[in-house]
């Protein structure tokens, strides 16, 4: 009987779509409630607080839908505002499982940002998409480990330091934080926190513009030396702004340890164009509109072209620019592959037209 | 009637085009919330309408909760059609990047697929409006709406044709995507058809399999009511989306143009064409929702991708604008354009050119009212 059940419970649901035919039986449930969606994740507020003056940090508890992530990894999370929806990517800072954690830094420039920061209260309900990327802690588990973060890129080095607590992690590990003044700092309390419950667990705090922390100043060797001496034999996470990941890189690139650091990019790499050597036409099927290839990404000749196609990071990991590609080439700008593979799915953002190409936009 | 290259100067044209392109852009830059809001409250009361009108029909054995239901459901298909689908599918809300606002992704409670429908509507019909030969919707290819067009003795029927066509309207719509008249003049083979037809019968399968098989059968004893309610609500939906498209472009005075008179127009003789070949109709707010502000024809036909519930705001502006520069603004009550395009149907199926006098007189006050 329990075994019958959920099958009944698919016929129930798909006897619902061929009566609510052709909308489906989310545009009407969530008519009652957003949350009540089936195809979709969305997220409601359940909590609210500020840490610091210009960030908010929220829990949200997403819909059915959810399927969980794995520590150090994102979501992209969609919000309406003036009726346009935007979508970003933010790493949840919880252990994993259950309700998401935020913390979203209001960047002066930053829409969503700083709409979030502004705007979100208990009941706000967000768009919310399957956990993505591959920023998370190998398995088995290292057995020395360094997390630096710097300013709001806390949130997927928190989330894995906490998953390490959680899971009992018997080794060393030293969270290397980085913010602009004490007050600045984010997660203090909850950083010496896990201190306490793990014996190996040091926090290490680096005040790039003021006194008060164990370091001062931009991230270093000799910060790195100081915080963790063992680190060449370590397994290194780094999450935050552009200047801290580049130095990062190149310290552990000198040090010929490229392969033990791990970085989370929320800043777009540089990508490589070659606009002199662009040739052919690009064709935007569905508005009828045609330009010269530029060079440039689609999304941005599509901009140019005065289309508005759905985008998100602009940087090639979200996947909200997805359109069909019907005919032509296109370069990956990341990779630098060429694919010329009829109707198939390319993302506008990273995708180079190499000749003639013709896009479903 | 005049010709549509002399009506204006080449600068006065430019000026023109320039004129309707700032207005278009005055609106667009104002687009935000407001008319999401709207929409959503659109298909908030569309899809009321129709549980509500599914929800009495389970009770069709009492003749009131019938009719009622009927009523109900009548509504919620002219608005998913008309104010809802026809719209969103013109992709007057892509800018809001909402999947369920998406011209791509929206379907519609019709039996032809959104997919074949914008093809033939938003490329075909919206891009060559009334060229002879180009708009497949002068006479849906089944009627003779135009005096040029030849006369034959099959549009005998041509009165005939029109009642059918407006009682099965949805089905005329489905079937108009495959081109079959082109088909039989060798324009277009069977091959380029079958993607078309795939996708008709897929989806005129789901929508035969809810409105006569399921919601009927969910009614046990009632099924033959439910089904004949719910055949009525498509038949009441047909009928007004016919009468609405119809007092479009077809009263007497809209004009229709040949290719050679529009090769190589530039903006604003394309903005021209498609005031001279559009009509509007005059009423309250709430017959301007049910026709899904179809009744600014023309103002739809300048900026077809705008969200709808702004050709109110700026009808007085482009009405100005038609007077200024001396061109027709087309527009009179749904009977009175109504009975002029019947005229049209009858005396067309006669051979020979009707001179058609002028039937729809210009009222700027009721059209000010009216916006």
């Amino acid at each position: 009987m329990t075994a019958l059940l959920p099958q009944r419970l698919r016929g129930l649901a798909s006897l619902a779509e061929a009566l609510l035919t052709p909308h489906g039986a989310d545009r009407y449930l969530e008519l009652l409630d957003p949350m009540l969606v089936r195809r979709e994740i969305r997220g409601r507020v359940v909590d609210v607080r500020h840490q610091t003056p210009d960030t908010v940090t929220f829990t949200v508890r997403p819909s059915r839908a959810w399927q969980g992530f794995e520590a150090g990894q994102y979501v992209r999370l969609t919000v309406e505002i003036d009726g346009v929806r935007r979508t970003r990517c933010y790493s949840p800072c919880g252990p994993g499982g259950g309700d998401l954690e935020f913390t979203v830094k209001a960047d002066p420039q930053g829409l969503v940002s700083r709409h979030l920061h502004a705007t979100t209260r208990v009941g706000t309900v967000f768009g919310l998409s399957a956990a993505d990327g591959e920023f998370t802690l190998p398995s088995p588990r290292p057995e020395r480990i360094v997390l630096v973060s710097g300013g709001s890129g806390i949130t997927p080095v928190l989330a894995m330091a906490r998953r390490l607590v959680a899971e009992g992690h018997r080794g060393e590990v030293v969270f290397l934080h980085y913010s602009n003044t004490a007050d600045d700092a984010l997660y203090r309390t909850e950083l010496a926190g896990l201190a306490e419950r793990h014996p190996g667990f040091r926090v290490v705090h680096a005040h790039t513009h003021g006194r008060g922390g164990d370091l001062r100043g931009f991230f270093s060797k000799q910060h790195l030396e100081r915080a963790a001496p063992w680190f060449r034999d370590a397994e290194t996470f780094v999450c935050g702004p552009k200047p801290l990941m580049d130095s990062a890189r190149e310290l552990f690139e000198a040090e010929g340890l490229g392969e033990r650091l791990h970085t989370e990019e929320f800043t777009a790499p540089p990508l490589a164009f070659d606009a002199s050597a662009a040739e052919g036409t690009v064709r935007f099927a569905r508005s009828g509109r045609e330009c010269a290839n530029s060079g440039k990404p689609l999304l941005e000749q599509a901009e140019d072209a005065g289309l508005s196609p759905e985008h998100g990071c602009r940087m090639g990991i979200c996947f909200s620019c997805t359109q069909v590609k019907t005919a032509g080439r296109v370069r990956n700008a990341r990779t630098g592959e060429v694919s010329g593979e009829e109707d198939e799915e390319i993302q506008l953002c990273i995708s180079v037209p190499v000749g003639d190409v013709e896009i479903n936009a | 009637m005049t010709g549509l290259q002399d009506r204006l100067t080449p600068e006065q044209i430019e000026e023109f085009g320039r004129e309707l392109d700032a207005l278009r852009q005055r609106v667009v830059d104002d687009l935000g919330e407001a008319d999401v809001e709207y929409i959503r409250t659109i298909i908030k009361t569309q899809r009321g309408l129709e549980v509500a009108g599914r929800g009495l029909l389970f009770a069709g054995f009492l003749p009131p909760a019938w009719v009622a239901g009927v009523a109900a459901l009548s509504l919620a298909k002219i608005l998913d059609n008309m104010e809802i689908g026809h719209n969103v599918m013109h992709g007057q809300y892509d800018w809001t990047r909402i999947p369920e606002l998406s011209s791509q992704r929206f379907e519609w409670d019709n039996v032809a697929p959104a997919e074949n429908w914008r093809h033939s509507h938003n490329y075909l019909h919206h891009t060559f409006t009334n060229i002879l030969d180009k708009d497949r919707d002068i006479g849906y290819g089944i009627l003779r709406m135009d005096a040029a067009q030849k006369w034959h003795p099959y549009y005998l029927g041509n009165p005939v044709y029109a009642t059918l066509l407006a009682l099965l309207f949805q089905w005329g719509v489905m079937l108009h995507d495959l081109e079959i008249e082109r088909v039989f003049k060798g324009e277009r083979t069977w091959a380029e058809n079958v993607p078309v037809l795939r996708k008709i019968v897929r989806k005129a399968a789901r929508q035969i399999g809810k409105d006569y098989v399921l919601f009927p059968l969910l009614t046990g004893p009632l099924a033959p009511l439910t089904l004949v309610g719910n055949a009525s609500a498509n038949l009441v939906r047909n009928l007004w989306a016919f009468a609405i498209i119809f007092c479009g472009h077809f009263p007497a005075d809209v004009e229709s143009f040949t290719q050679e008179e529009t090769d190589f127009e530039s903006r604003g003789q394309w903005y021209l064409r498609q005031i001279l070949g559009s009509a509007n109709i005059t009423g309250g707010p709430l017959f301007h929702i049910l026709s899904g502000n179809l009744s600014h024809q023309i103002e739809h036909h300048l900026f077809p991708d705008i969200p709808a519930r702004r050709y109110p705001q700026i009808a007085a502006e482009v009405r100005e604008i038609c007077e200024r520069y001396g061109l027709p603004y087309n527009t009179g009550p749904l009977r009175k354009q109504l009975w002029s395009v019947a005229k049209k149907i009858v005396k067309l199926a006669l051979p020979g050119t009707p001179s058609g006098g002028p039937e729809v007189t210009v009222d700027p006050d009721r059209q000010l009212r009216a916006a």
